[in-house]
């Protein structure tokens, strides 16, 4: 069409670092829920099992979150 | 007044300012100039490293058959480790261990613990250098360990070469464990401990300097001063949790580093 100009409709201001580490959130969020959940229904099965299945529980918790965190750095990094 | 109790990032005329990395760097205030210079870090690390040092000699210097004093709470700190971390992990081996991870688990809480005491209010380990020296150690621990145990070629061999695969996948598998095991368990283990507590002071600092700022501003804002207030209290509690949980991980990861490099099979 002639005449049509570009206009600016919106802006977004602030550091994008902020989006990246949401995004970086979503899976290990995810993924923690998932793991403690099936920790917890495994305990409820199998309440004497508990102490493996919490210590197991916790080092799949550290695994998942390295990735968040790895995420957080990242955006103090890449600044 | 409330701000001056708190690890504040406002500004002088109080208005709220968010927390930066530069937080963590903190002006030198001893030996200036020389490369002995220590920043208040620094200082705070030797005091409680001094600390636990202090505690564990005074609890064990002259040991009783039926503890009493200090050695109650000596024998405590020394069964919480043995019984959720070494007995959980390594289990009859762990005997030779025992003396590195129960001192590595106390000196990282306390590096951590830090973050929530009043006057210092900065985790020593939300530095990379204190993360990073504990994980270089735990490396060479595992590594060394590994190797005493199996010999080099055998130890390779097992983490390498995981058996009960047709072997052209070893092409793909090889570099994979290699780089799992001997690159990114060293490096997760220092940016698990440091990105925890990093976002952990930037919490507290962004609630309770948004708490001053509500605080001082004009209207009625100052009434969300109150959420953020509590909010900042919660998360002080949360770091107590996290101080003992981020020790305990890092120790129960490096006893099973140990264990998965001193064990025959895979």
């Amino acid at each position: 069409m002639k005449g049509m100009t570009v206009e600016l409709l919106a802006e977004i201001s602030g550091n994008v670092n902020a989006i990246g580490y949401g995004l970086a959130a979503i899976g290990p969020g995810i993924g923690i829920g998932i793991l403690v959940g099936k920790a917890l229904e495994g305990i409820a099965r199998q309440p004497e099992a508990t102490s493996i299945l919490r210590t197991n529980m916790f080092l799949g918790i550290a695994f998942t979150e390295a990735l968040a965190l790895i995420g957080l750095v990242a955006g103090f990094l890449f600044v | 007044m409330l701000t001056a109790l708190m690890p504040m990032a406002t500004d002088d005329d109080g208005g709220f300012k968010a927390p930066t990395v530069g937080e963590f760097f903190p002006g030198e205030l001893i030996f200036v100039g020389t490369p002995f210079a220590m920043t208040r870090i620094n200082l705070m690390g030797l005091l409680m490293a001094g600390v636990v040092c202090v505690f564990f000699v005074m609890a064990f210097a002259k040991p009783k058959l039926v503890p009493s004093g200090v050695q109650n709470l000596g024998e405590m700190a020394v069964d919480l480790v043995q019984k959720n971390v070494i007995d959980e992990a390594l289990g009859e081996k762990g005997k030779k261990y025992a003396p590195y991870l129960i001192s590595m688990f106390w000196l990282l809480f306390a590096f951590n613990i830090t973050g929530i005491l009043p006057t210092m209010h900065l985790a020593i380990s939300s530095v990379i250098a204190i993360p990073v020296m504990f994980a270089v150690i735990a490396w060479l621990v595992f590594n060394i360990q590994g190797v005493r145990a199996l010999g080099f070629f055998h130890y390779m061999k097992a983490n390498l070469f995981p058996p009960g695969i047709p072997w052209p996948i070893y092409l793909l598998v090889t570099p994979i464990e290699f780089v799992s095991t001997f690159l990114l368990r060293p490096l997760t283990l220092t940016i698990r401990l440091l990105a925890n507590m990093m976002a952990g002071h930037l919490l507290l600092v962004l609630f309770f300097s948004a708490t001053s700022a509500l605080l001082l501003a004009d209207g009625f804002v100052k009434i969300f001063a109150i959420p953020s207030f509590i909010m900042g209290f919660a998360f002080t509690l949360f770091e107590i949790l996290i101080a003992v949980l981020q020790a305990y991980i890092f120790t129960l990861l490096t006893a099973v580093y140990i264990d998965s490099a001193t064990s025959e099979e895979h």
